[in-house]
């Protein structure tokens, strides 16, 4: 081994880094050569002179005081920081399961829901509203004259709808309407007591079973609703129920 | 990990090293109030990055870190420390520099030594602190300072040299005075 590559790897000798074949070299070297033999000895005293020369700095106790509590601010910020969403997720979750109870509960209870009626009893309301809203909207065929009225209806509906004037006995025949309701084209028969005026929305149903009026209250009107024949009726007008209760019973002893 | 839980685990892994993590960053900044706030910053990264941290070294680990931010913060306030070029790579090894100085380290004084070392530059500065004082093996200075293996060895052969130089010259001056 040349003093070059002996002193090359003195160091890495000295700090014992060195495999143990090269150090076998370089430890043999040495042996032979003074040069190279009084610079390991440099290294080494050296290297004993950091180790007895109290080099190392000690951090002073406030530093670390400092740096404990320091610390401890970023952890609480950090805890902070992340872990906001989290804090809010058992309520976020709880807050869910009760939106989702309440929807069950309000589609399977039928209580607690406007049921089909209810929202027909709607239609039908804002229906009869509008109707009274426009004369012009009020009816499609004028006519006192139910021979008039009933063929009118002809090719617009795929059924007849019975038609009777009741003059006689003081709900005179106004006229027809064609109206949608309840998703399909419905008959819309206008008839008059005083001043008031009363809708007879009339339409077929699957089920035939005939029913006996139920009568309900909306928004200041009287609704009367009754099947008969395999149709359905929804009488609806601001006349008072009794007068109303009158007029459905004509309509039903007349069919 | 959240809050306390990595705040005790970073407690028990990391500030144990606080001794290191302050010797180097004076070494580095020569200065005590510098190197406390050097420190301080560099505790802050660590607890931040502590989730990186897998448990392997914790003393090199920390000491990389206060290593950066020292450099970070001799970049800003005494920039032309760093700007001696050192050139590891090329082994100048003249045949004259295969004499060894003519010095007895034995009689060399701590304050003198010191003076020595602090003189240097950063560069060998750096590998002789973690070598000499905090005793690290070359792969964990490697770490550290982010070299490779090679290039510490040489910086420490280098570093040794130039202390010898420093140390011979005052101890030549003592001598004359």
């Amino acid at each position: 081994m040349s003093c070059q590559t002996a002193q090359e790897f003195i160091h890495a000798y000295v700090d014992g880094e060195l495999d143990l074949a090269r150090s076998l070299e370089v430890a043999q070297h040495m042996q032979e050569c003074e040069v190279c033999a009084s610079a390991y000895r440099n290294q080494t005293a050296l290297r004993s002179a950091f180790k007895d020369s109290s080099l190392y700095y000690s951090a002073p106790e406030k530093l670390e005081k400092r740096i404990r509590s320091s610390l401890r601010r970023e952890a609480k910020s950090e805890l902070g920081r992340r872990s906001f969403g989290w804090r809010w997720l058992p309520i976020g979750v709880a807050v869910t399961l009760v939106l989702l109870m309440v929807l069950v509960i309000w589609r399977t209870l039928p209580g607690l829901r406007p049921s089909a009626d209810e929202l027909l009893a709607q239609e039908i309301v804002s229906n009869h509203v509008r109707s009274l809203q426009l004369e012009s909207h009020r009816t499609d065929v004028i006519s006192s004259d139910q021979h008039t009225v009933k063929p009118w209806f002809d090719g617009k509906l795929d059924f007849a709808p019975p038609v009777k004037d009741f003059s006689s006995q003081g709900f005179p025949l106004m006229g027809g309407r064609l109206e949608y309701l309840n998703n399909r084209a419905v008959a819309a028969l206008i008839y008059q007591r005083q001043k008031h005026y009363i809708n007879l929305y009339i339409w077929p149903v699957e089920q035939g079973n005939n029913t006996g009026e139920v009568a309900t209250k909306r928004q200041g009107f009287n609704l009367l609703h009754w099947t008969n024949s395999s149709m359905d009726y929804w009488a609806v007008s601001d006349l008072n129920a009794v007068e109303l209760h009158e007029f459905a019973r004509l309509a039903q002893e007349a069919q | 990990m959240e809050g306390q839980s990595k705040l005790a685990s970073f407690e028990t892994a990391v500030l144990p090293h606080l001794d290191a993590a302050y010797n180097l960053a004076r070494w580095l900044t020569r200065n005590d109030a510098d190197a406390e706030d050097v420190v301080q910053e560099a505790y802050m990264r660590a607890f931040k990055f502590f989730g990186g941290f897998h448990g392997e070294d914790g003393r090199a680990w920390l000491l990389g870190i206060v290593r950066n931010t020292s450099y970070t913060w001799l970049q800003r306030n005494r920039s032309p420390e760093l700007n001696l070029p050192l050139d590891d790579e090329v082994h100048d090894v003249k045949s004259d520099d295969l004499n060894p100085e003519a010095l007895l380290l034995q009689k060399v004084d701590a304050q003198i030594l010191r003076q020595a070392v602090e003189e240097l530059p950063v560069e060998f500065r750096e590998v002789l602190v973690l070598r000499e004082l905090d005793e690290m093996s070359y792969k964990q200075i490697a770490a550290v300072a982010d070299l490779p293996l090679g290039t510490v060895m040489s910086r420490l052969a280098r570093a040794r040299k130039r202390l010898q130089q420093i140390l011979a010259s005052h101890t030549g001056t003592e001598v004359l005075s």
